[in-house]
């Protein structure tokens, strides 16, 4: 029993931070059709940058985490404007090739930077373990938690009742629609990459927090990961990827624990198959028929 | 009023050009392969060329073709790889031309059951989330194959005879791209061509368009498994992680890059994508920083409305000087 | 002996009830409009009759033989053809290849038969080529056969749809709005051509069109949906005059 809540925190932990990751790649999926393919690397970066500002600059954390954050934002809104703008009437192929080509570009460039050797995370959270019910809460799982529901709140807030949220919800709804209501689509985009990659930016220190060895390549495994939690949400929904992101990671965690350490990975994605198979537009998706 | 004449259903001048380029070209490698140009290194390059022709053309045939972007390509060749891999060390006693035959046979048809396994139920799916599925698939594929200690788990599969050379490579690209040439010009390939035009229109039409996916599917996952087979009697032992996320990846962009639908295009930039990293392994440490730049690169200028009309251009210059040209009747 | 019989047909999207009860019956070589106003679900009718959407209740019938239930490419073989009020040909595939491609199940050889380019392969394309020619020249889009189908100006795209449907070899041809989008002398043209369509090939035809001169000039009955309902139907000129229809059409 106190092994199975063990696991279960443990998925939850893990679950939250996927959560965040695909709240990203759902809305860019949402308002530009595109699975953001670099979203990824977004969290490999948020490490990076965290990373350099507290071993190498010895800056305070919370001021590490600010630069962090507006770094990643900025980040995906230059990846947007330089990349995906000028692709945004090709077809839909290209645009994931070119999403892929970033994710490449961000992957071999830390490489050269950081070399491809694991570097140690610094820990950053320093809030003491809490006992319930015998099993031991570790302060990493409370603050992962408990930003990630803030977070998800604030982003739910922001999306249901502000002007902006309401001008993304429209462009994902018919983006030529939007723009003859005179809702600046550009601008709208830009918001909603930046918004995703500080969410993502957010997830990459809770993840590196969790699992303190960051190398060049870590964005791609999560990344994958979590996008397949949008998608098992059904992607483009918001309240989906966080249906996703847990589902995923207690399947992930309690696969790992009981079932096999190595075939886990196996299990997460036939959960995406079969998911798909039984509800082909994700659990949350509402059903729509092409008009003939 | 000019009388309306159609052309010819094969084009024979076309058909002999072809015939007699395959044959140049196998001759020119042999020559160089015996004057002693072509050495042990080239000749493992000519082969992985083969070897990824045979997936580029094969991916064609769902992405290119049917219009259903796939992203687990390299679960079927790693099922093939495997499956021959498994029959060659089991059989070792079958005498050698006949034994590879059958194991490239059994890898390409188990790949196939694969495809067909996964192909069923992903195609009722649509766009991305048939992407997202074989991405899924892919990645299934390739645990199960790490925790399997019968076939070398994440160690690798060991000792396979290397019997792949470049002639059986060169073969197989041959019946590959034959076939796929083939097929599409043919009322099959006129209904998978349909489909990715337009699934409603062709369904009222008559297609049966979930055979024909399956179909499509089925023969793709086939000849990924064969590329998968020559590849593993030509490196000798093989590892799960090669056939990962990335290597589909690989074939993709391959496909894309050569525009999709295209076999010619497609053969072009698998030769140029296989064979320029090769000639720039001296910046080897750049060489992932130069790929994604190019990748990025050419589908920006491919979408670059300058560019598209130089595009336009030239295409109207080929067919000024097209030798197959039919005359225009005056 | 009728070709096409419908009894009481019914569909529901959520809680709405889009057609209900539609009863229809034709005869062959007949040529029957169905029209009323916008939203009426004359195009969810022909969605029913050729699989795309299931039928909630009610029974089709072609030629004699109950259909409900069959997918979409199983109807177009057993000879239910249409075309798209939207057109929806395949864009970059050749005019000859668009027609081929409706031949499918009527010119049968099998993948062998392909990859080998054994005798059948080509006796059958060759055949093929020559019946995609004679259904071209009905329209006279025989010159365009090798060009794509998306550089045809639009009036000849929406003549390709028909030869498209014809090439299915259909005892009935569903046409959704034919002449949308036409000029007066376009649809002059094309009501000859469909009159002449059904004589030829002695099929039944069942249009939706929003044309009165169209419907007048050709039909032999026609049925007015309205809300989902069938509000007249008969012949074109007692149709025509019943008030209730005229009110549908230009408000009370």
């Amino acid at each position: 029993m106190e092994l199975f809540l063990m696991q279960l925190l443990n998925g939850i932990n893990i679950g939250a931070i996927y959560a965040l990751i695909a709240l990203g790649y759902t809305m860019v999926y949402g308002i530009a059709k595109l699975i953001n393919f670099a979203h990824g690397e977004i969290i490999m970066v948020g490490s990076y940058t965290m990373f350099i500002c507290i071993a190498t600059f010895d800056l305070p954390v919370v001021l590490s985490i600010i630069i962090t954050i507006l770094a990643c934002a900025l980040l995906g809104v230059v990846i947007e404007k330089l990349a995906y703008k000028p692709l945004r009437n090709a077809s839909r192929i290209s645009l994931l090739i070119t999403a892929i080509g970033m994710s490449y570009l961000l992957q071999s460039v830390f490489q050269l930077i950081f070399s491809a050797n694991s570097k140690t995370f610094p820990q950053v959270i320093n809030v003491s373990n809490v006992e319930i019910f015998n099993v031991t809460v570790s302060g990493n799982q409370i603050v992962t938690l408990f930003v990630a529901i803030f977070l998800m709140i604030v982003l739910d807030l922001f999306v249901r009742k502000t002007k902006t949220g309401k001008s993304m919800r429209a462009v994902s709804e018919d983006s030529g629609a939007a723009q003859l209501m005179g809702i600046n689509v550009n601008r709208t985009i830009s918001i909603t990459f930046s918004i995703g990659s500080a969410l993502a930016a957010v997830a990459g220190i809770l993840y590196s927090s969790s699992y303190p060895l960051i190398n060049p390549f870590m964005g791609s495994t999560i990344g994958i990961k979590a996008f397949t939690a949008a998608v098992i949400g059904g992607i483009g929904i918001i309240p989906g990827a966080v249906l996703g992101g847990f589902i995923l990671g207690i399947i992930e965690s309690l696969s790992k624990a009981y079932i096999s350490s190595q075939l886990y990975d196996a299990i997460v994605f036939s959960t995406l198959i079969l998911t798909l198979v039984f509800k082909p537009s994700g659990l949350l998706a509402k059903h729509k028929k092409e008009k003939v | 009023m000019k009388k309306f004449k159609l052309k010819k259903i094969d084009n024979k001048k076309k058909t002999f050009l072809y015939i007699f380029m395959i044959v140049v070209i196998y001759a020119i490698v042999m020559a160089l392969t015996s004057a002693g140009i072509i050495n042990r290194y080239y000749n493992g390059i000519l082969i992985t060329v083969c070897i990824n022709l045979i997936l580029v053309v094969s991916l064609n045939l769902t992405t290119g073709y049917l219009g259903q972007l796939t992203l687990g390509h390299a679960g079927f060749m790693a099922i093939g790889a495997y499956a021959a891999a498994y029959f060659s060390k089991t059989f070792m006693t079958i005498p050698q031309p006949f034994s590879f035959i059958i194991a490239l046979l059994i890898g390409g048809v188990m790949a196939m059951i694969a495809g067909l396994i996964i192909g069923v139920p992903a195609l009722r799916l649509k766009g991305d989330y048939l992407a997202i599925i074989t991405l899924g698939f892919g990645e299934v594929i390739k645990t199960i194959l790490l925790s399997m200690a019968i076939i070398g788990g994440a160690k690798g599969y060991i000792g396979i005879p290397r019997v792949t050379t470049f002639t059986s490579a060169y073969v197989f690209v041959i019946i590959t791209i034959v076939f796929v040439c083939l097929l599409i010009k043919s009322r099959h390939g006129r209904a998978i061509i349909s489909i990715s035009e337009d699934e409603i229109a062709s369904e009222a039409s008559g297609i049966n368009i979930v055979k024909y996916k399956i179909m499509a599917f089925a023969f793709a996952a086939f000849f990924a498994g064969i590329a998968g087979g020559i590849y593993a009697h030509y490196m000798g032992i093989i590892e799960p992680k090669t056939f990962g996320f990335n290597k589909s990846i690989e074939i993709l962009v391959m496909v894309v890059l050569g525009g999709m639908g295209s076999i010619n295009g497609a053969v072009i930039a698998t030769i140029a994508i296989t064979i320029l990293p090769e000639m720039l392994r001296s910046l080897s440490q750049y060489r992932t920083l130069m790929y994604a730049v190019t990748l990025i690169g050419v589908m920006l200028y491919k979408y670059d409305p300058r560019v598209q009309v130089l595009m336009c251009k030239a295409k109207m210059f080929c067919a000024k000087i097209n030798p197959f040209k039919r005359k225009e009747a005056k | 002996m009728n070709v096409l019989k419908i009894s009481n047909l019914g569909i529901n999207f959520g809680g709405l009830r889009a057609v209900d009860n539609f009863n229809l019956e034709i005869n062959e070589g007949e040529l029957v409009g169905l029209i009323g106003p916008n939203g009426a679900g004359k195009t969810t009718v022909f969605n029913m009759l050729t699989g795309v959407y299931a039928p909630t209740d009610g029974t089709l019938q072609l030629g004699g033989v109950k259909y409900n239930g069959k997918t979409t490419y199983q109807i177009a073989n057993m000879g239910i053809a249409r075309t798209f009020q939207n057109i929806r040909l395949f864009k970059n595939c050749t005019v000859l290849d668009n027609v081929k491609v409706a031949m499918h199940d009527t010119y049968r050889y099998s993948v062998i038969d392909a990859v080998f380019r054994l005798p059948k392969y080509y006796r059958l394309e060759k055949q093929m080529n020559e019946k995609a020619i004679e259904l071209l020249k009905i329209f006279s889009l025989e010159d365009y056969a090798e060009s794509k189908a998306s550089s045809l100006p639009y009036g000849k795209q929406r003549e390709l749809e028909i030869v498209r449907a014809l090439a299915t070899n259909p005892k009935l041809l569903l046409l959704d709005e034919p002449a949308a989008g036409m000029n007066p002398n376009e649809t002059k043209e094309l009501m000859n051509t469909i009159k002449k369509v059904r004589d030829e090939f002695k099929i039944a035809i069942l249009l939706i069109e929003h044309d009165m001169k169209l419907v007048k000039g050709i039909c032999e009955k026609i049925t007015v949906l309205n809300y989902g309902c069938v509000l007249a139907e008969g012949d074109v000129e007692t149709v025509l005059s019943n008030k209730s229809v005229i009110s549908a059409y230009l408000g009370d």
